[in-house]
């Protein structure tokens, strides 16, 4: 069992966990993802490292609340555990002096690309970070990212907060006034894919993370392929990271679908009535 | 024991009605009551050099365990297969029986074979409440520890054997369950895991202590595994890396590896979605492609899924098929369609991006090849459209690539797998042995728990001297 150290409402809808897990916080690296599972009969939850406290021994998760088993993570609380707790999983960021960088987060995508901005700050990059979301309410690690960035940008979609518009404004602004050597987005798909279609005619190098749908993440099941180039990669074991220059957005966008209408069987399923309509406990 | 009248076939094993058994995941094969293990027992002549146990990987004494039987020995005859077999209750359920222990047994040379693998199950599930034989031997440590990589029948077996001779062993585990393709692979319905629990059970007993969710090349290499006081290393992990045909379409969805729609089925539980949360998806048709238990295992779940066609497609013909005799045979009786000599060349999608047909061309078998098997030829203007919801691709595993990638100074093959030595498990790092699929590629469970058990013997010897 896996104990939850500490919780924290960023948002509505988004939350952070600290949880337990010695031996993991000490492997740990930017880039890499855990699994978890509440019980005996949830799925198993892949999510990528948010942070890792090595002496305290607890790795950091951050989470949306999307369907059944986030809304189900996110009504525990403090003390409470988790059944299983697996990682870290998949290949560490590849952590190097590029020169100038700019690091991107969408929504709660904020969360992995923290630990990567912070890598290629302490490596000596010159990193310009971009953080977007809906609205103001759902801006989330704002001040960490402050931290380890040279400039940081807030956009909103609604212009609650920051500048209005998308991440991608901001980046086709800098790209345009600047040379910039690496960047690393991490968010929904839709947002990775513009990222990568604007940085491609420039031949900016561009990372993306793909949360794909996994089972046991350790390159077993093959759920998670993605097209990259001419071959299959599995995003578990071969990732998560890839060039977005090279992802096939189409299939990971239609594979991000596969089990729509089971997430919604399985969120009406729930004891809980506020999950139906849309909010949490 | 005067002459007995000669019985030229098995005793039947007795199982569900294949009309009813489909709708649910309960156990097709129920076993044989004692009397019919009595009489089936009577069928063994008791060769005085018998051969049946040359055809077995762990080498049971055959005609020893059968001997105990007829004189209703029961228990006898399971401390009998156990002195050699860790996992009788498994054995008798999976291993493919035909080409080994019965292939080489005298009775079978004009007759049925001595039903040596029921006999085996039998003896196993009487054994089950026999709490003497569970308890724990009076084991003196002798203070070297391994540490075994992978809970499935491999690291498994070899972690039984090293613990009856004094070792301290620890079994890591990637998954939350102990088993490895016992639990995620083979389903429910030919392998209940309520037996495969109570067997690892036993191995507990023996002083195993079993880590789960513990992923070896990840949260500890090898070498950090050495350092941190582990003399040997054991590593049985096992085929996990599912292969694709490489046709356009397959990344559509509604196509699965078998792992894959295997694992959702048999570790998640997604038959019982949604009060297990795991989904699943199959339509109304199903194609399965290969030909080995695996295959079959996915077209048999996928009725139990509820569809209403469940496909074979193997190019080549039921001769050649890998899979276990009895499993076709419950296949066919439960209306599984085969194709056989059918190949698919493409998968093609709807609109939405799932699975609408396979388009497949037809083969004939030419000269034998490499593996002694006919080789396929596709008939050119062959092709022809199955409508199918869901393709499961079931034509093997290579090794998992996560040790290899992460030891360096392990030597790896052609094709990931590591090469280590066949009888000795030895590998290219010393102190470091391995066996089963991650050496041979998707084989069996019994060759990996013979392979399991001859490295225990190796491990055993090598810490000897070290001593």
């Amino acid at each position: 069992m896996y104990k939850i150290r500490k919780k924290e409402v960023l948002a509505s809808n988004i939350k952070l966990f600290e949880i337990a897990a010695p031996d993991i916080a000490k492997k740990a690296r930017a880039g890499q993802f855990i699994i978890l599972r509440l019980d005996e009969k949830a799925e198993r939850i892949p999510l990528t490292i948010a942070d890792y406290d090595r002496k305290k021994g607890t790795i950091t998760i951050i989470f949306q609340e999307v369907g059944r088993s986030t809304y189900d993570l996110g009504k525990l609380e403090k003390d409470e555990q988790l059944l299983d707790f697996v990682g870290p999983l998949g290949k560490e960021s590849d952590i190097d002096y590029y020169g100038t960088v700019v690091c991107i987060g969408g929504g709660v995508g904020v969360a992995p690309v923290y630990p990567i901005t912070r890598d290629l700050h302490d490596r000596g990059n010159r990193v310009l970070s971009i953080i977007g979301a809906r609205s103001r309410e759902n801006i989330i690690w704002e001040e960490q990212m402050k931290k380890v960035s040279d400039s940081l940008y807030v956009v909103t979609d609604d212009g609650s907060y920051g500048e209005k518009g998308f991440v991608t404004d901001v980046l086709e602004k800098i790209i345009s006034n600047e040379n910039i050597d690496m960047v690393v987005a991490i968010g929904p798909l839709v947002m990775m894919e513009s990222v990568s279609n604007m940085t491609r005619t420039r031949g900016i190098k561009t990372v993306v993370s793909l949360n794909s749908i996994m089972l046991d993440g350790t390159g077993m099941c093959g759920a998670c392929r993605v097209g990259v180039g001419e071959e299959i990669k599995f995003a578990c074991v071969d990732g998560p990271e890839f060039d977005g220059h090279m992802v096939d957005w189409e299939v990971a966008k239609s594979r991000a679908n596969m089990f729509k209408k089971e997430e919604k069987i399985a969120l009406e399923a729930a004891d809980c009535n506020c999950l139906k309509k849309g909010g949490g406990c | 024991m005067a002459a007995a009248k000669i019985i030229k076939n098995k005793y039947k094993m007795p199982s569900l009605d294949p009309g009813k058994r489909v709708k649910y995941f309960d156990e097709v094969a129920t076993g044989y009551t004692e009397e019919l293990a009595l009489l089936e027992a009577q069928r063994c002549i008791q060769c005085k050099k018998p051969s049946c146990i040359d055809g077995c990987p762990v080498g049971v004494d055959i005609p020893a365990f059968i001997k105990l039987i007829v004189d209703k020995d029961y228990q006898g005859a399971a401390r009998k297969i156990k002195e050699k077999n860790a996992f009788p209750a498994i054995c008798g359920r999976v291993c493919p029986q035909e080409s080994q222990c019965e292939k080489f047994c005298v009775m079978g040379k004009k007759n049925e074979p001595v039903a040596i693998g029921r006999l085996e199950r039998f003896v196993a599930d009487w054994q089950k409440e026999d709490d003497e034989l569970n308890e724990k031997p009076d084991l003196t440590s002798n203070g070297q520890k391994v540490a075994v990589v992978g809970s499935g029948p491999s690291g498994l077996t070899c972690a039984a054997e090293l613990a009856r001779i004094g070792y301290g062993v620890t079994v890591f585990e990637a998954l939350h369950v102990a088993g490895g393709v016992l639990v995620y692979g083979i389903p429910e319905f030919r392998l209940p895991k309520a037996v495969v629990a109570r067997e690892i059970e036993d191995i507990k007993k023996l002083g195993v202590e079993i880590k789960l969710n513990s992923v070896i090349g990840k949260l500890h290499s090898i070498d950090e595994l050495m350092a941190n006081g582990y003399d040997a290393v054991y590593i049985g992990s096992g085929a996990g890396l599912p292969y694709f045909m490489n046709i356009p379409g397959e990344n559509l969805n509604g196509v699965y590896s078998a792992n894959e729609f295997l694992t959702r089925v048999n570790l998640m539980k997604a038959y019982k979605f949604p009060e297990f949360i795991t989904p699943i998806r199959t339509g109304e048709t199903v194609a399965v492609i290969g030909g080995g238990n695996v295959a079959i295992d996915s077209a048999r779940t996928a009725l139990r899924l509820g569809v209403e066609k469940s496909y074979i497609v193997y190019r080549r013909s039921r001769n050649e098929m890998p899979a276990r005799a009895e499993e076709v045979e419950h296949a066919a009786e439960e209306n599984v369609i085969f194709e056989f000599l059918t190949s698919p060349v493409e998968i093609r999608g709807n609109q939405e991006g799932r699975v609408k047909s396979i388009i497949c061309q037809k083969y004939e078998l030419g000269e034998p090849d490499s593996s002694g098997r006919r080789r396929p030829i596709p008939l050119e203007g062959s092709e022809f459209e199955i409508e199918v919801n869901t393709v499961v691709m079931a034509i093997g595993q290579g090794p998992n690539p996560l040790i290899p990638a992460t030891t360096p100074d392990l030597k790896t093959g052609k094709w990931g797998n590591i090469v280590a030595d066949e009888n000795s498990g030895k590998t290219s790092k010393p102190g470091v042995f391995a066996g089963g699929d991650v050496v041979s590629g998707g084989a069996t469970v019994i060759l990996a728990m013979g392979a399991g058990k001859k490295a225990a013997q190796s491990i055993h010897q090598y810490l000897s001297n070290k001593r």
